[in-house]
């Protein structure tokens, strides 16, 4: 049996989309339920975060648990911030005995930049060393060197980000991560298509798939705000003044014509094996976004 | 190097001295001194502003360093005030605290915080370049810390919070693997950041940490 639906989509060839759903700061669960509901039949997997910017949320294994239940394909999210080896192992086990199959490595943000800003930050692996126990897991070991009674199996992935400045220390990473297993990689955002097919020129000479970063950008000063404070993620002036010059109202109606536009152009130009759209916080306009790039 | 500190709040050290009517201050005249948080200036400012809460001070002194066995003869030579104090406020690192409460039966009371053992680096620009991990990455990292220079200790590259060379958390501090990543590629030696860097033994010498020498 293969290892995954989303595994699966990336070995056809096809143009693979995920997304991510973000899960709620409480148990009502209902918009989070409602955004399943909306997008689980449209892509290829979902991924769910992790105390996203370090934020205090219901867990990302939660997520994946109602996605499985409603018959989509989760994208389970772990971060090295929250739990030492011991918890991260256990919780793979956890996952891979209620069928989720696919993981995302992540180092994790800074607690600082959270809203538990006193709290201790774990870090005891990183995102790299992650990757490796999920493959020493699957080989019958846990990372203290004792057998497993029945492994995991997974299709694990990371993300790069293609912009960074500088580039080569990001690029050394990334090699570090393909080489510890990492199968597929979701970029952080891209907008500069030109830069993004450099990085493609490189990254092609490894086996691994990788999907286009697209963050919905719902207004130029949100834009503007992510090229001056995120790191990694350079809007273009002429996008940024592209949803500058949107009528009254109109500029997340812009900013969804922008994502479609972009995915469109990847996929037509085969730039890369698909995409991972990033609505962050308007998760009801993926669809809207996928129907903008003909998909 | 030196043990770096910080005055508490005002308040903070109010509330640890309800109930002691009568302390004795002392300071430290070598890293306090430096810092500027418990040498002779900041023991007298200390001794008014509690005066002003209606204390009386039973005695001040600023022992030459805190931290060693000297103390117990700075403590002897000011035996009788001590003997008259109700409590000890230390404006001292946490290393003084320790050796003081070997002399004194009295409650010693800290006035500072201990943050981190630093180096200089220039004048008064204080750095912590070690966390004393016991399990020294230096010779592969050419020479600059990853476990105290990355805010998150990483051993296998950058996050993917860095940016322009700087660190998610605060612009101003540098990104310890865009650092490192310089200093490797000068020497040529770019390689040892491709080298995958196992999980770390937190327990390279487990707490409580002690040795004895023979």
């Amino acid at each position: 049996m293969a290892v995954s639906r989303l595994k699966d989509a990336l070995n056809s060839g096809k143009f693979v989309v995920t997304s991510e759903i973000a899960p709620p700061k409480g148990t009502n669960l209902e918009k989070m339920l409602h955004h399943i509901e909306l997008i689980k039949d449209r892509v290829d997997g979902l991924n769910v975060t992790d105390h996203q910017s370090s934020v205090m949320r219901f867990p990302s294994i939660g997520g994946c648990l109602a996605i499985k239940e409603h018959g989509g394909e989760p994208i389970l999210q772990m971060t090295c911030r929250d739990r030492n080896r011991l918890a991260l192992q256990a919780e793979l086990l956890l996952a891979f005995s209620r069928g989720i199959r696919n993981i995302l490595c992540l180092t994790g943000d800074a607690v600082l930049v959270g809203d538990h800003k006193e709290a201790k930050g774990v870090f005891d692996l990183d995102s790299t060393q992650l990757l490796k126990t999920i493959r020493l897991m699957e080989s019958g070991k846990d990372l203290g060197g004792n057998s497993l009674d029945g492994v995991v199996q997974f299709c694990a992935g990371a993300i790069v980000t293609p912009e960074a400045r500088p580039l080569e220390p990001q690029l050394i990473k990334f090699e570090k991560k393909v080489e510890a297993g990492a199968e597929f990689f979701q970029t952080q955002a891209i907008y500069d298509l030109d830069n993004f097919r450099k990085f493609m020129d490189y990254a092609r000479k490894f086996p691994v798939k990788i999907l286009a970063g697209i963050v919905l950008l719902s207004s130029a000063k949100m834009a503007k705000y992510m090229t001056e404070n995120v790191p990694g993620i350079f809007v273009p002036q002429n996008l940024i003044d592209e949803l500058a010059a949107a009528p009254k109202g109109g500029a997340l109606a812009k900013g969804i014509e922008i994502a479609g536009r972009m995915i469109a152009t990847l996929k037509k130009n085969s730039l890369c094996d698909g995409v991972h759209i990033m609505a962050i916080g308007k998760e009801e306009v993926v669809p809207d976004i996928l129907a903008a790039a003909g998909l | 190097m030196k043990s770096i500190t910080r005055q508490k709040s005002f308040d903070e050290i109010k509330t640890q001295l309800a109930g002691f009517d009568r302390p004795f201050i002392i300071g430290c005249g070598t890293c306090t001194t430096v810092t500027k948080t418990g040498g002779v200036d900041q023991v007298l400012e200390m001794k008014e502003k509690l005066q002003g809460l209606g204390k009386r001070i039973s005695g001040w002194t600023v022992i030459p360093i805190a931290c060693d066995e000297m103390t117990g003869v700075s403590i002897k030579e000011n035996g009788r005030a001590i003997q008259n104090a109700s409590c000890i406020l230390a404006m001292t690192c946490a290393l003084g605290v320790h050796r003081m409460s070997l002399y004194i039966d009295r409650p010693v009371i800290p006035a500072l915080d201990t943050l981190f053992i630093a180096v200089e680096d220039s004048p008064g620009y204080f750095r912590e370049v070690c966390a004393q991990c016991g399990q020294c990455v230096l010779g592969e990292t050419a020479g600059i810390c990853p476990i105290t220079a990355c805010h998150k200790g990483l051993v296998n590259g950058p996050c993917g919070g860095t940016n322009s060379g700087k660190c998610e958390v605060d612009k101003e501090k540098d990104c310890a693997w865009a650092l490192i990543y310089e200093r490797l590629k000068g020497q040529g030696r770019l390689e040892l950041m491709r080298k995958y860097q196992p999980p770390r033994n937190y327990q390279a010498v487990p707490r409580p940490r002690m040795v004895k020498i023979q």
